[in-house]
């Protein structure tokens, strides 16, 4: 063999490295600007007192007419450009508007604000400053000169077809300097923050550990091989494949208070004395042994509603590891005259306890990121307020953005938290 | 004294669950069905239930067809007494043939559900491993049953209701009874109105024109991104590969005010093209870390061989690693294509424009006052239908692409 050349090597290296970055680059350029960019002007908007209207920037709104026609020379007219600053809010400022004048046409009066250019052929109007709301007008008398040649419909022409151009300096809320700590006071101080905090908390916690439950306890059920296991397995995927829109909404119309077919079925049967309000009620008491217990309504059916959507991606993942242990431990165990509990206790459960730890924490992260399901089923009222749907509500509900994005910081942060946490607790093999 | 570890014991608490459990199922199954308002009499299932136990534990024919035979007729005879004649229909509501093969049903499921979760166990001091394999059992029929019911139950409301009229669901909401005799342009009438008052085969075609859009920019994007981090050596390849995930913990919420804003203002937001922007950024990720465990286990040699035969490296991703792939391909291309065509969030905050509604966002415009229950439940079969299809044609992939595909909802 020959030596090996070092610089050719160093040559191919670099060649790879370059059609690797290549062969990465597109999808780096797409997740920067819809995930990462996002990520950060979520920041950005957070100390910004913006609100839904403010989104476009102000901006000058200008219209030209002609009152009058010019037909022949000596004929007068009036020019009339009306202005108006389209937000209410911000002023614009250096307003200026040039518009050139068909040729033969020689003004006769001038706005103070205005000036001739180019030895009468343009006009140009300097504004200054306008406040929110500002409009007015300006008039320019003009009349056809000796130059002037051509026809009604030609004058008319020749001003549609010189449009009035403006440049100012605009005040854009979401591009300026201009900070405030404002939105993240307005969310810590609200009455109901600590409240969507709690509900967020319990949604996850709940959500995530009784989707986990009922996933091992379908994983266990269909372990065992029986006639029909392939559909049934089929079928319990259902609810995680089907779309969130039409399983929300079939327990919506399941539920309700006074078409639903549960609440029909509990009163023919006896069961409920009246028809129950499972989306819309806040909480309900439960008379046990002469105690009054008051549980949350709402927020435990949109809980049963998250386990009953997740538990068959636990149930998957967990039939999946438990399908690969291998069956010899099994054996050898009934001879040792294990029972099927202890084999289930000391056998199987140390087996899937790595995925379980890993379903839990990306289950807790993502429970805790939810906002289709709420948002669907109860609209975050009723107590089922979560911080994502909080989000929603102050963005787009109260249409105050900067609000809406300081909550998104918070869910941020929250997830950082997490995150380190499950970090530092998370058993090594975890992927 | 153990007595929950005697046969006699188990055996009665089986027959008493497992009968008056069918009991409730065959009732409500028959007030869904006949729109008969019947009435539940779970308390004398129950003792018939409990009656039948022993007999089940004690009655050892020699052929199971015996066993059976008189067993059921047994436990119809015990249901019928003990409900003094009537098991679901005191009140006479129902023909009689319909009362007679309810009873014959009920009697039947409680009486093999019985015999299943007794199995060999004699009426007797039962051993730990027996008595824990007998609870375990009867465990494992409760469960399967609830499962069935609580996936199933849903699913059969919403096709159902789709095809009820508003005056059926009002008069009574638990007559989910179909009768054929009234014609299918009756039947079908929300999915009728759907299609040509709602524009719903706009929806339709909407929402596939964005799913298979993201599907292919997805698999643009994810192959060649994910060979690289498989195969190719460069710096910041095993930081990429982790950081990679990370990206699918931010949750759309945070990503949805800004998106909002610059979308807005780049005219990108009220229209289909800004969706097939977002999407893609959301499932690549994922998609080039499920390619990329696969094409790590595809050998090497293949693409020295390639390259020995002076194919290039594109050429290589297309003729060597793309065709040996296309297992793991098509998992991630039918995930890619549920999350997009479920996906509501960005669909309801970006469309505005009743024309360039998907089918996610058409829906949640039906869910008001105004437009009855039924057409909403169409509405959700209609979203529904091409999923579930993909699904079940394509079950073994898409389990794949799940279980790699992360944890997402």
């Amino acid at each position: 063999m020959d030596q090996p050349d070092r610089r050719r090597e160093g040559a191919l290296a670099r060649r790879e490295r370059r059609l690797a970055y290549a062969l990465l680059m597109p999808t780096f350029l797409l997740v920067l600007a819809v995930v990462l960019l996002p990520l950060l002007a979520n920041f950005w908007i957070s100390v910004k007192p913006v609100t839904l209207a403010e989104l476009r920037p102000p901006s000058l709104i200008l219209k030209e007419q002609v009152r009058g026609d010019l037909a022949a020379a000596g004929d007068e007219a009036r020019l009339e450009y009306r202005y108006r600053n389209s937000s209410i809010k911000y002023p614009l400022e250096e307003v200026v508007f040039t518009d050139s004048l068909p040729a033969g046409v020689v003004v006769t009066s001038l706005d103070p604000a205005c000036v001739l250019e180019s030895d009468g052929a343009a006009l140009r109007c300097e504004l200054g400053t306008l406040d929110g709301k500002a409009r007015g007008k300006i008039r320019i008398g003009i009349t056809a000169g000796d130059g002037f040649s051509g026809d009604k419909a030609s004058f008319k022409a020749g001003f549609k077809a010189s449009v009035p151009t403006a440049t100012f300096t605009a005040y854009n809320v979401m591009t300026s300097f201009d900070f405030t700590l404002a939105n993240f006071e307005r969310v810590f101080s609200a009455a109901e923050f600590w409240d969507v905090l709690k509900v967020s908390v319990y949604y996850t916690v709940f959500g995530t550990a009784g989707a986990l439950l009922l996933g091992l306890f379908a994983a266990q059920i269909l372990q065992k091989a029986f006639f029909g296991r392939p559909l049934i397995r089929g079928l319990m995927l259902f609810p995680y494949v089907a779309p969130v829109i039409a399983v929300a909404f079939s327990w919506v119309v399941l539920f309700d208070p006074f078409s639903g077919a549960v609440n029909a079925m509990l009163l023919q049967m006896d069961v409920a004395e009246g028809p129950i309000n499972f989306f819309g009620q806040r909480s309900v008491t439960i008379d046990v042994f002469g105690f009054g217990l008051t549980l949350p309504m709402a927020l435990t059916m949109v809980i049963l509603f998250e386990v009953w959507r997740y538990f068959p991606l636990s149930f998957l993942f967990i039939l999946a590891r438990m399908q690969s242990i291998p069956s010899d431990i099994y054996e050898a165990a009934e001879i040792d005259g294990a029972t099927p509990i202890q084999q289930f206790w000391f056998l199987s459960l140390p087996y899937i306890a790595g995925i379980l730890a890993v379903l839990f924490l990306l289950r807790f992260i993502w429970t805790f990121n939810k906002f289709d399901d709420i948002f669907l089923l109860t609209g975050g009222n009723a107590g089922t307020r979560t911080l994502t749907v909080n989000v929603y509500e102050q963005a787009f509900a109260i249409s105050n953005l900067g609000a809406g994005a300081a909550v998104a910081v918070v869910i941020f942060a929250l997830l950082l938290v997490f995150s380190v946490i499950f970090i530092r607790f998370s058993p090594k093999d975890a992927s | 004294m153990k007595f929950w570890m005697h046969g006699m014991f188990g055996a009665v608490l089986a027959g008493g669950i497992w009968v008056a459990l069918w009991q409730i199922i065959v009732t409500m199954a028959l007030i869904v069905t006949t729109g008969a308002g019947l009435t539940l009499q779970a308390g004398p299932a129950l003792l018939a239930g409990m009656v039948a136990g022993p007999v089940a534990i004690l009655l050892r024919p020699p052929t199971r067809l015996v066993r059976h035979g008189i067993g059921i007729t047994v436990m119809a005879a015990l249901l019928w007494g003990f409900t003094l004649g009537a098991p679901f229909d005191p009140n006479g509501l129902l023909p009689a043939w319909q009362s007679v093969v309810a009873i014959i049903i009920a009697a039947a499921a409680g009486w093999l559900s019985l015999t299943s979760t007794i199995g060999a166990m004699a009426p007797a001091m039962q051993a730990r491993y027996a008595a824990e394999t007998f609870y375990l059992r009867l465990l494992w029929g409760l469960g399967l049953m609830m499962f069935v019911l609580i996936v199933a139950v849903p699913f059969y409301v919403m096709v159902m209701t789709s095809l009820k009229s508003q005056q059926s669901l009002l008069a009574n909401p638990l007559d989910f009874s179909i009768d054929p005799a009234v014609g299918g342009a009756v039947l079908f009438r929300s999915y009728i109105e759907l299609f040509t008052e709602y524009d719903f085969g706009t929806l339709l075609l909407n929402s596939a024109i964005v799913s298979v859009a993201t599907v292919l920019i997805t698999l643009l994007f994810s192959v060649p991104g994910a060979y690289a981090v498989a195969k190719l050596r460069f710096p910041g390849r095993k930081w990429l590969s982790g950081s990679v995930l990370l990206i699918y913990l931010i949750p759309a919420i945070i990503l949805v005010i800004p998106l909002y804003a610059v979308f807005s203002q780049l005219g990108l937001r009220n229209s289909l093209l800004g969706l097939c922007i977002v999407y893609p950024a959301t499932t690549i990720p994922v998609a080039l870390y499920m390619l990329r465990g696969y094409f790590a286990g595809l050998p090497s040699e293949l693409d020295d061989a390639g390259l020995m035969d002076g194919l290039s490296r594109l050429q290589i991703i297309t003729r060597i690693a793309m065709p040996l792939s296309m297992p793991a391909i098509a998992s991630v291309a039918l995930y890619v294509f549920m999350i997009a065509w479920n996906e509501f969030l960005f669909a309801f905050m970006f469309l505005d424009d009743v024309k360039l509604f998907t089918l996610s966002r058409g829906i949640v415009s039906l869910n008001s006052s105004e437009v009855p229950r039924q057409h909403l439940m169409a509405g959700a079969v209609i979203a529904t239908t091409p999923v579930l299809i993909l699904f079940l044609w394509f079950e073994r992939f898409l389990v794949t692409g799940l279980t790699a595909g992360s944890v997402k909802g």
